[in-house]
């Protein structure tokens, strides 16, 4: 692990309370990469995420931002952590009592000293940058399930955070807008240079943004594999990754 | 025989005929319609034929004569084979249509792949008694940690360090204040006229009427007036925080500030909490005015005390002091509703009926404790004499 390694994780061990999830989970995250963390349902995907956005301490291991280990920092150090953090949520998780700007202002708000106009004139950029100028008055309610994703992903650039987690950005998504988010993390990696981690299941989008991956296994309970996904498809020798990234595997046994 | 309010068409129902063919083989005839609905035979019944088993037999299918089928044949069978397994038979489903073969084959390999994870072990009453006691403690604790964080989070409020939305909370004192006036003009308007009527009925046996100004004015002021409110707003209030909170926690929308570092307690409870307090003693006063008066005109209306002695009684014997109990309790009451609305819809799940067990849960709690602060009241109040 190198100190300068935007994220790194050493040994995590997740459960809730007495169930299992991950064991001994380590990798760390190059600055400017987009990493995707992939596995099917169950395999602790979100756990994980959970574990380094501070919302389910490990039971063991550590999460290091930077060199600083978070789960052992005091309040004020992990608080000034998130704020360089931004996550988009599977189902976007706009703050439904209020409409979009204010989403997108109460981080603003919070924790910068900008005035209302300039606050104002940040939300409408971030706003159009995901193509949603217009809708600054729309509550979440009011809108489509890819424009929530959107808006959401406004709100968790609010604060211009040097790491962006997606949670399944394509979930729930048509082909259409899955690919319009996709060319979305492209854009921030090469154009704002954002360090982007992406826990995801889908292929075509995997392929399309990964610079590495890392596959966790549900029997295993940790990683089996990390790579660049067209490495990993082309040299594992690992029967479980080939199946993963080729799709073959059907939950039907063959006859 | 056909089975009611199913059409065979006219053809015979399913029917397994078992033969044996030599001394360890057997051949299952099977015909007619196996549908849902058919009244189709039962596998342990068909396999009674057969008695006594040939110890390693093997069985095979002959069913050219099953006119139609559906998923009641595939479950047939796949009891009856499984009976067969048992039994030690083996059985060759070569002569299954091969769609039921296929679909069997489906079912197995699901049951095996799924059988690990459905281990139902047997709990004894004791562990399960123990498992409750041990709930209920960790709930109580859960709730001692929650009373905590929303003292802590309003310290934090106090020296200014609390992140609170003040437009929230002013949209919260509307909901949680002035919304409220109807619902309890209405309620404390009923109590008023039944205190009145009851007490008018036990007291002109001994023509003392004119004490119905004593019993509405003091039963409202102490007792009712709070009361009365608190539970309304338990309903109210208190459910529509639980469901608030539990959609929000449903949705990751908590999970949303924690990651922004924003304490979900100054930013949502704090304001839920500080509004409800703030407003029920208002409106506890409220409903005593609204109690008092209507029970003033059913005396003064229907049992025709004069109006100037019904307003000399309730002076005299109404003090400030009992406005004052009422008033003081309705604060302690203002906080169990808000506590336990705001408590049982972030401890949420994340589903659709999460949801609805927080809010009923919010509300039976909370009413439950509610009455006991107001027994706990009167047990303090009679001891001080007051």
């Amino acid at each position: 692990m190198k100190r300068e390694d935007p994220i790194a994780l050493r040994d995590i061990t997740l459960a809730y309370d007495s169930l299992l999830v991950l064991k001994d989970v380590n990798f760390q995250v190059k600055r400017g990469d987009i990493f995707v963390i992939m596995g099917g349902s169950g395999s602790g995907k979100s756990s994980l995420m959970k574990a380094m956005t501070g919302l389910l301490p490990p039971v063991r291991g550590q999460v290091f931002y930077e060199g600083v280990d978070f789960w052992e920092a005091g309040p004020a150090t992990r608080d000034a952590i998130l704020h360089k953090v931004g996550v988009l949520y599977q189902r976007g998780a706009l703050w439904s009592s209020m409409t979009l700007a204010e989403n997108i202002a109460l981080p603003l708000e919070e924790f910068t000293g900008l005035g209302a106009e300039e606050i104002r004139d940040l939300v409408n950029f971030k706003l159009s940058l995901v193509g949603l100028s217009g809708f600054e008055d729309a509550y979440p309610a009011e809108i489509s399930g890819g424009m929530i994703k959107r808006a959401a992903l406004a709100r968790a650039m609010a604060l211009d955070p040097g790491i962006l987690f997606f949670d399944e950005p394509s979930a729930g998504l048509d082909p259409v807008s899955a690919r319009l988010l996709d060319e979305l993390i492209l854009e921030l990696k090469q154009n704002l240079h954002t360090t982007i981690i992406v826990i995801s299941h889908d292929l075509e989008s995997i392929f399309t943004i990964a610079d590495t991956a890392i596959l966790l296994d549900s029997e295993e309970r940790t990683v089996i594999a990390s790579g660049k996904p067209e490495d990993l498809l082309r040299n594992s020798e690992d029967s479980r990754v080939q199946k993963f990234l080729t799709r073959v595997q059907t939950v039907f046994p063959e006859t | 025989m056909k089975a009611k309010g199913y059409e065979t068409d006219g053809a015979e129902p399913g029917f397994v005929l078992l033969d044996r063919l030599g001394s360890d083989r057997l051949l299952a005839r099977m015909t007619g319609v196996w549908k849902i609905g058919v009244r189709l035979p039962r596998p342990e019944n068909v396999l009674k034929q057969a008695e006594p088993f040939p110890s390693a037999g093997h069985l095979s299918f002959e069913t050219s004569g099953i006119t139609s089928w559906d998923t009641s044949l595939v479950t047939f069978l796949s009891s009856f084979l499984d009976r067969c397994a048992m039994l030690g038979i083996q059985a060759d489903t070569a002569g299954l249509p091969p769609g039921v073969q296929r679909l069997l084959q489906l079912a197995g390999a699901f049951r095996s792949g799924h059988e690990g994870e459905k281990v139902h072990e047997k709990v004894t009453f004791l562990e399960r008694t123990g498992g409750k006691a041990l709930g209920f403690f960790q709930a109580l604790f859960a709730f001692l940690l929650f009373v905590g964080g929303a003292v802590v989070a309003l310290g934090r409020l106090l020296s200014f360090h609390a992140r609170f939305r003040f437009s929230d909370f002013m949209a919260v004192l509307q909901e949680s204040g002035p919304n409220a006036l109807p619902i309890i003009f209405l309620i404390s308007a009923l109590v008023g006229i039944i205190l009145a009527f009851v007490g008018a009925v036990q007291l002109r046996m001994f023509n003392a009427e004119i004490y119905i100004a004593d019993v509405v004015g003091i039963s409202m002021a102490r007792e009712m007036g709070p009361m009365m409110t608190a539970i309304v707003m338990m309903g109210r209030t208190g459910a529509s925080f639980a469901a608030q909170l539990g959609a929000m926690e449903t949705n990751e929308e908590i999970d949303a500030l924690r990651t922004l570092g924003i304490d979900p307690m100054e930013f949502l409870v704090l304001p839920r909490m500080i509004a409800l307090i703030i407003m029920i003693p208002l409106l506890t006063l409220y409903s005593d005015v609204i109690g008092i008066l209507s029970g003033a005109l059913t005396g003064i209306g229907m049992f025709g005390i004069p109006a100037s002695q019904y307003y000399e009684e309730t002076k005299v014997f109404l003090t400030l002091n009992q406005f004052g109990i009422g008033l003081a309790k309705s604060v302690f009451f203002g906080s169990i509703i808000a506590a336990s609305g705001c408590f049982y819809g972030m401890r949420c799940g994340r589903s659709a009926s999460a949801v609805g067990d927080a809010t009923t849960r919010s509300v039976v709690s909370g009413i439950v404790f509610i009455i006991v602060a107001d027994g706990t009241f009167a047990v303090i109040t009679s001891v001080l004499g007051i």
